[in-house]
């Protein structure tokens, strides 16, 4: 199963590697990993978007939680969420690629913000899905380069973590 | 008044009441040395090697109820505590290793004797802090102090740069400290607690195993009256032995891997696991799935919630302190209780298990190394503190030397460290002065931390070294012999030092025992005549003994192979 641990952490230095420590020497898998500062600067959140079981998403939760550094810790996608994920793809844009491009961004709500005689880099934000629809829609051989950043996600309505 | 930060470290150690430090000088940490020096409050131990300060200070907290402190300098004075941290922070003992660091400014510059502490020791420590500016020393180290103690206890790294021991600011050590992401459970659940009781009652086949959380908890007495009110069977873990007295008629001796026919099967066998302060390990347990053919209801009780349903499913939790909650449980047994009778024809059960006397070993012309430890028992009057290092003798040490108290039994379960024995004597005769200690060893284990007699010299500690010497590395060759076609494969140990001469040029005494009948009055002499003498006893064994029961890598804790089957 597919789940979103959301944690906030003491903004220290070596608090990412005291979690992803963790994950490397229990064996558990992480599939992306973002960080940031809240807007309480002592503070970070951390989005981890990890699979396993019942059993081992109950392990990972309780030995996140023993980590000393850890405020928080909450499984996002145990109950109603919203996530998002930002892409940014440079795909090569000449001849009539150039229009399919255009096309193909419009449908996938992105938008093209850079922009050469052979190139655009075209960004697109949604659920990680929408972001493989969109890899999956593109003719391999025109990708150049992709970098995403992750997924992060919140609680909708009064599910709220916070110290 | 500002003080420098070597002396805030010093006065830290003293407002926690530490009146003794096992450590090492280095460039790093010279300044704290030199405010060590200048008071005598703090006694300061020097090792010979900086994994034994850490081993000392390891055992320092296990036989007593304070924290144990290590003082090492930077580099390979770190590296060489790693396995001393690693072991202590496997059987959760509370510690506080305090480490030099190369000076702010040269962090990450490949320094002289720089590593990266903080991220050597991370895997391994409940938690470790990198002290970035004077001001923040005296709460690092009361933070230390505290994390060290609090929850599940475990070693606490703090890593101080050479030019925050220089530079000065104002002292003030915090009484109390508060951390928004650290608060452990202490009180358990009470719903949870009543529906634990309401089990114990319905239970027909119920058994009791505990293990070190009982022990680190300070737990025995509230143990021992849960379980002679309600009668139940008990049994300890490795860990947990000394948490129940091993002499009365409910212990039904430890279990596990070379555990009692008797308790093995209890626990396999029980309807109702009243689990405390234990993790259902690979050496506990044997085969999960082997152990998870038979229908039974567990209750556990940990104040560490990932212990909890980690290995084996548990119906019961409970969170939280192992004192606290056992009191609450005795209150709600006050109230009046019921237990089914059919636990009697349970008691019957296991008086014929316990009747197969599955400790028992055969005679041989040559030493026994049961024997060894069955003599020390009576010389000793079984209250000595017996320390341990890994191998045959550990689980000789367990299996007949009857622990009737808690913090007797000192060796190193979960990481199964060789080489702790002697250092482990040292921080338990530093915690106790005047107690007898008895490390038993063999001639492999102890050559691990041997330097250490150095140490015992230059301190006076009167360790008693029990050297079971078969000449091999026993443990090894056990397994050899049964699993791998009697292929020896480096389990031979050739040119063993004489130990005698080498106890001697220590300014140690050293006797060689080679006959059954010299056993008793060897350690008769070591422990009287010879009362403030290190004494090197070297016990030339069977080199064939072996220990029984066994339950094989991988098979389950019924598939026992007894020294009768063989």
């Amino acid at each position: 199963m597919r789940h979103i641990i959301s944690i906030l952490i003491e903004n220290e230095s070596g608090a990412l590697s005291r979690v992803a420590g963790l994950f490397s020497a229990r064996g558990y898998n992480i599939e992306s990993l973002t960080v940031a500062p809240t807007e309480d600067e002592s503070l970070s959140r951390m989005t981890i978007l990890t699979r396993g079981s019942d059993e081992v998403l109950e392990q990972i939760t309780k030995q996140l939680n023993k980590l000393v550094d850890v405020v928080k810790v909450v499984d996002l996608s145990e109950a109603a969420h919203v996530e998002r994920e930002l892409m940014l793809i440079k795909v090569r844009a000449t001849g009539k690629d150039r229009e399919e491009m255009k096309r193909m961004a419009d449908i996938f709500r992105g938008r093209i913000i850079d922009v050469t005689e052979s190139t655009y880099v075209i960004e697109l934000t949604g659920a990680s899905s929408k972001l493989d629809s969109f890899i999956a829609a593109l003719d391999a051989g025109l990708i150049l380069e992709t970098v995403r950043t992750g997924v992060c996600g919140i609680g909708r309505g009064d599910r709220i973590l916070k110290v | 008044m500002m003080i420098s930060g070597a002396e805030i470290v010093i006065r830290c150690l003293q407002e926690e009441k530490v009146d003794c430090v096992f450590g090492y000088p280095g460039g790093s940490v010279l300044h704290i040395y030199d405010a060590l020096f200048k008071q005598d409050q703090v006694k300061h131990i020097l090792v010979r090697h900086e994994q034994a300060a850490v081993h000392a200070a390891d055992a320092y907290s296990r036989s007593s109820q304070k924290v144990g402190v290590a003082l090492v300098t930077s580099g390979p004075g770190v590296t060489n505590t790693v396995t001393g941290i690693a072991t202590a922070y496997m059987d959760s003992i509370p510690m506080v290793v305090i480490t030099g660091q190369v000076p702010t400014q040269y962090i990450g510059q490949d320094a002289f004797q720089e590593c990266d502490t903080v991220g050597i020791t991370r895997p391994c420590v409940k938690h470790n802090f990198l002290v970035k500016d004077v001001k923040d020393l005296a709460v690092t180290i009361k933070k230390a102090f505290h994390i060290a103690a609090t929850g599940r206890p475990g070693p606490v790294v703090v890593d101080i740069p050479k030019d925050i021991t220089a530079q000065v600011c104002e002292f003030d050590y915090p009484k109390t400290i508060q951390m928004r992401s650290y608060n452990p459970v202490v009180k358990g659940h009470l719903g949870q607690i009543k529906k634990a009781v309401q089990i114990l009652q319905e239970a027909k086949r119920p058994i009791i195993y505990t293990g070190g959380g009982v022990i680190l908890s300070d737990a025995a007495d509230k143990l021992t009256q849960l379980a002679r009110k309600l009668d139940f069977p008990v049994t300890n873990t490795l860990m947990g032995l000394g948490g129940y007295p091993a002499t009365d008629r409910q212990f039904i001796g430890m279990l596990g891997m070379h555990g009692t026919f008797e308790a093995n099967n209890a626990m396999h066998y029980a309807d109702v696991i009243l689990a405390i302060g234990a993790r259902f390990d690979d050496r506990v347990i044997g085969n999960p799935e082997h152990f998870g053919t038979e229908k039974r209801r567990v209750i556990h009780i940990d104040i560490d919630p990932s212990s909890i349903s980690k290995r084996v499913k548990v119906d019961v939790p409970i969170v939280g302190n192992v004192t606290d909650v056992l009191d609450e449980m005795l209150k709600l047994l006050d109230g009046g209780f019921k237990i089914d009778p059919e636990v009697a024809d349970w008691w019957k059960q296991i008086e014929e298990w316990r009747g197969r006397d599955s400790l028992r070993y055969r005679q041989s012309e040559h030493i026994m190394p049961q024997f060894v430890v069955e003599k020390l028992y009576e010389v000793t009057g079984g209250d000595a503190f017996v320390t341990s290092d890994v191998g045959q003798h550990q689980m000789f040490a367990a299996q007949y030397y009857k622990f009737d108290k808690p913090r007797r039994w000192i060796n190193s379960g979960g990481l199964g460290t060789m080489g702790v024995g002697l250092p482990y004597g040292m921080g338990v005769l530093m915690a106790n002065p005047g107690a007898q200690v008895a490390c038993i060893t063999g001639e492999a284990s102890i050559q691990m931390c041997i330097q250490e007699m150095s140490t015992c010299k230059q301190y006076e500690l009167p360790i008693k070294i029990i050297n079971l010497n078969n000449g091999m590395l026993g443990m090894v060759r056990q397994w050899q012999e049964m699993f791998y076609s009697k292929r020896y494969s480096q389990s031979y140990v050739t040119s063993l030092p004489d130990f005698v001469k080498l106890a001697e040029s220590y300014g140690h005494v050293g006797m060689k025992i080679e006959r059954p009948e010299d056993v008793e009055p060897a350690l008769r002499k070591a422990f009287t005549e010879h009362k403030n003498d290190l004494v090197f006893m070297d016990f030339i064994i069977d080199p064939t003994a072996n220990v029984f029961p066994m339950v094989a890598a991988g098979k389950g804790l019924t598939e026992m192979i007894l020294a009768e089957d063989l």
